[in-house]
This record gives C-alpha cells, structure tokens and sequence, in this order.
C-alpha cells in the first residue's frame, strides 16, 4: 500500500506507478459520487484510468474494539452504525452470534418478525442504492421517485421499531417489542403501491439508451476474479457466483419461504444492477409470503439478565444487502466478548474495484462504484 | 442491413427517452400523487408514532412523584455512559436513613436512542419521548436533570 506522497514521489522519480504524462487525481473524501468518505487516488494516463487506490480510514471509529467493553447486549446496537443502510440485518448477525452462544431457540413468531424486517430493510436499503445509483449516473428525478417508496418502509419501522434507520430492535432472544398492531395494514399498503409503481423503474432508468449505454461492458468481473477477491451479494451474483447465504446456509425460517436465488451471468455493470432490481422483487415475495402468516406467540425468548458466553469461538453470517456479513465473537467466560470481529461485505467489494476500473475511462468509475454499492462505514469500521 | 439496424437503435433510442419523458410529465400533471411534506410548516399537524426513540424522559405525577427508586439498572444498561443516578440519604417517617435519588442526569449529546435503558428499568420509571428538535446553541443545555426538583419517589414502588 502506497500513500499519496509516496506516489508523487514515484511520479516525480519516474517510478513504477505512474510513468511520464501520468496524472494523479483524488476522488473524495468529500466528493458527492462516493457517498461518503471514500478518498480514491487515480492514477491516469489521458482519461484512461491505471490505478485505482482506495484510502480509508476516514471514519474509522474501532467499532471492534469499542465492542470489546460491552455487553452482549449493548454491543449490538454500534453495529447500526456499520452498515446503517441494512441496520436491522447487522443487528440481526449480531443476535444470532449471541443466540449461538447461549444457545437460545429463539420463538417462531420472532423468528418471522426478523425475516420480515431483514427483507423490508432490503429493499429500503436496494431502493436507496437504486435512487442514488441513477443520480450518480446524472438522473435526477428517480432519487425522488426511489425515496417515495423507501419513506414508506421508514414509517413503518418507525411505527414498529421506533427509530427510522438504526433501529436496535434486534435484542438476543428475539425482537425488543412486539409488531406494532399496524403493522400488517401498512405492509400491505406497501406492497400494493410497489406493485404499482415498479413499471416506472423500467420507464425511467432501466430501459433508458443513455443509462444502458454506460453500464453495459462497463467494470466487467469475471466469476473467477469474483470468488478470487471474496466479493459477496450482488456483486458476485451478478458475475454468475451463487453465494446468498440465504439459500446456502438457511438461517432463521429462510428454508421455509420460497424465493429464487438471483444470477446474472454478465458481470458487468448492468447485471450487478439488474441483480439488485430483481433481488428487490424476491423480498416482496418473501414478505407477501410471511405478512398473513406471522406465528402468535412470544416474540422475545427468556433469557437471563446479565448474559455470559460460555469459553469458546463463534461464527454465523448473514446476507445484508450488500453480501456476507461474518460476526466472530471469541468468549472467555465473561460479559464482555474478548474480540469480535466482523467480515463486512463492502471491505471485500471495494477491493475489486481496482481491478474491474483498470483500462476504463474515468467517466465509467461512477458507474462500477455505484454498482459495487458501496457503504464507507461498512468499510471502514 | 447495417444502416436498418443504426435506425432501428436510434428509434429505440429515442422511444426509451420518451417514455421516461412520459412518466415524469405524469407527474408534473398530477399533483394529487406527490407526497412531500412540508417540514417546519406542518410542525402543528405532525404526528409521531408512540414508539418513536426522541429523548429519554422521566413521567411525574400530579403530586410531583415519580417511580424511579435509584437501582441504577438504566445507569449499568446504558452503553455509553448516558445514564448517572446521583444519590442522596433521605429521612423517612421512622427517622431512618433511607437511599434516594438527589438527581438522575442525563446526558442527551451522548444518547443513541438505543431503548436499552426503558427495557432495563424494572420500575417503569423513564420512558421514551416523542420529541426530535433537539438541536441548541450550547453543549451544556443537553445535559439534564430527568426529575424535577422537589420530587419524590411515589407510594408503593419499591
């Protein structure tokens, strides 16, 4: 890893990163297109890009190490500040990794409510990559149209969970309070206005000339480069890998839903976008599979007041909306965990980017980055 | 053949920027389907849901009682150290010592709206507040005291 000075240095030397006529530019961390603090170093020559340097570290904040002095319940709240567009999924690994420990069964009915609130996050979550992809890519208007539906999802976790976007609802044992007696209706409110309005994501972004012109042949991975850089979700199945871990290691009541697993073979672009609208449809379905038939009963297992992990390692993951979401969790016996460790999603897809952005003209960059749909908190913890 | 298809791409071209013309001169026409908000001005009309996390509040009764009995579960649940119940000895009708809260501090810059504090207490003594215009000039006013001054803890809570 070589830093900015080292690079002029190397520029100034002629050395080996970037050779005569060569220009280093920085995108970020304050540029609009990252979405947040990502600081790219670009090495080009004309407008073809060479080198691609992601430089993190901007909005590091420890957050496994801040884990380390918590309790098994209060560190799952800080794991809404990682991947805040899918909180309620980073929450949901977190509680699962407790569960595992304390060996907990966690009641059907909480079993449901976490499924159904993992896919409406999903789709918020898709929704809002969909708005911003298409405003990065100089659209303006689907932004406005992507938040009308992702509002909706907004109120009904507000409803229900009381907070819009870190939630902290996912508690180990189960879900902090019961649905909301609204719930339902909303949901199928929901799902009647998506319905209604899903032709105008076609209309206006996906069957648009402009729009396909610049994705498709653009950031192509290969399925081996894909596997190769452990790139997950989308990102990967757009490439033709299979790796949701909702299908290939069911957890909750995923085994019991019916849902597709969506491929493209492509791997450009185009088809890691296709991926997520599509992805989008196979979460509708799962909550219209679910709505009518939440379990009754407890929805929070009883579990002790001051929760310990028995000596010992663990692991499970989940699908967030961006790929693989590992919680490790090493316990000595105590209330605190010795060391937690996340495999986020977002580290292992942005490593890609130099290699898919490698040959491509600066205005593509835009393009692979908004589709590699990258969160930098996500990134850098 | 070749110059059939360049006409047919362009036709195609120009029929799939028309469309999404269409859908937002839809829009621009039906005024009855946007559903913006206008924030600060509907402030009177705004309605949160009881569940909404704004701030951390502590309910007194007409009598200036409330049922916080001081056993710091919200102070040990809380992870960021929001929470400080700050004690003082009480004399009561028999003239013993007894603990009391002096005052609960509550540090609102520092509160994530995490709930962890409402599930911990086993007395129902704080709850949740539906306000979110949070936002003031000094640090310091974040700062505060939950219960008010002069209060006491309510008959029958222990």
């Amino acid at each position: 890893m070589y830093r900015e000075t080292e690079i002029i240095q190397d520029n100034a030397n002629g050395g080996l990163n970037a050779g005569d006529g060569d220009l280093i530019i920085n995108v970020g961390p304050q540029h609009p297109a990252t979405h947040g603090v990502l600081h790219l170093v670009i090495t080009l020559n004309g407008e073809t890009i060479k080198k691609v340097e992601p430089h993190l570290g901007y909005i590091h904040r420890s957050i496994e190490k801040m884990c380390e002095s918590l309790s098994y319940r209060q560190f799952i709240y800080v794991t809404s500040r990682m991947d805040y567009l899918s909180a309620h999924i980073n929450n949901h690994a977190c509680a699962m990794c407790v569960e595992k420990g304390l060996q907990v069964e966690i009641p059907p009915r909480a079993q449901a409510i976490r499924v159904l609130m993992d896919e409406l996050t999903r789709i918020a979550s898709h929704e809002l990559w969909w708005g911003a992809m298409a405003m990065d890519l100089g659209a303006f208007t689907p932004f406005f149209h992507a938040f009308r539906e992702r509002e909706t999802i907004n109120d009904i976790m507000e409803e229900t969970c009381g907070a819009r976007l870190t939630m902290n609802y996912m508690v180990p044992g189960g879900v902090m309070h019961d649905l909301h007696p609204n719930f339902q209706r909303r949901v199928k409110e929901f799902l009647g206005l998506y319905k209604r309005k899903i032709h105008e994501y076609d209309e206006l972004v996906t069957g648009n000339v402009i729009f396909q012109s610049r994705m498709k042949n653009v950031g192509v991975l290969s399925a081996a480069d894909a596997v190769s850089y452990g790139c997950s979700g989308p990102t990967a199945r757009g490439s033709g890998v299979s790796c949701d871990i909702r299908k290939l290691y069911p957890y909750e009541i995923y085994d019991k839903v019916e849902f597709d697993e969506v491929l493209e073979t492509g791997g450009d672009s185009f088809a890691r976008y296709m991926v997520r609208i599509r992805e989008m449809q196979q979460s509708i379905r799962i909550v219209e599979q679910l709505i009518d038939n939440i379990p009754e009963g407890e929805f929070q297992a009883k579990t002790k007041a001051v929760l310990k992990l028995p000596k010992g390692e663990f692991y499970t993951r989940v699908e967030t909306a961006r790929g693989e979401l590992g919680v490790y969790i090493v316990s000595e016996g105590t209330t605190t965990p010795y060391r937690i460790k996340f495999r986020s999603p977002g580290f292992s897809n942005l490593s890609v980017l130099d290699h898919i952005a490698r040959g491509s003209k600066l205005g593509d960059l835009v393009a692979m980055m908004g589709t590699l749909d990258l969160v930098i908190p996500d990134i850098d913890r | 053949m070749f110059i059939g298809k360049y006409i047919k791409d362009i036709w195609a071209g120009i029929r799939s920027l028309l469309v999404g013309m269409k859908r937002t001169l839809y829009y621009f026409t039906h005024h009855k389907e946007i559903i913006t908000q206008q924030y600060p001005d509907n402030r009177d009309t705004l309605e949160l849901p009881e569940r909404f996390k704004g701030e951390v509040v502590m309910p007194h009764n007409e009598n200036n009682e409330h049922r916080c009995t001081g056993c710091q579960a919200c102070e040990l649940a809380c992870p960021n150290g929001t929470i400080k119940v700050i004690f003082k000895n009480e004399l009561n009708a028999e003239g013993k010592k007894k603990k009391a809260i002096d005052k609960l501090v509550y540090h609102l810059e520092l509160c994530t709206m995490c709930n962890l504090c409402i599930e911990a207490c086993p007395s129902d003594a704080i709850k949740m507040a539906q306000t979110f215009e949070h936002s003031v000039f000094d640090r310091n006013q974040l700062t505060k005291v939950l219960n008010k001054p002069g209060s006491k803890i309510m008959d029958g809570v222990e």
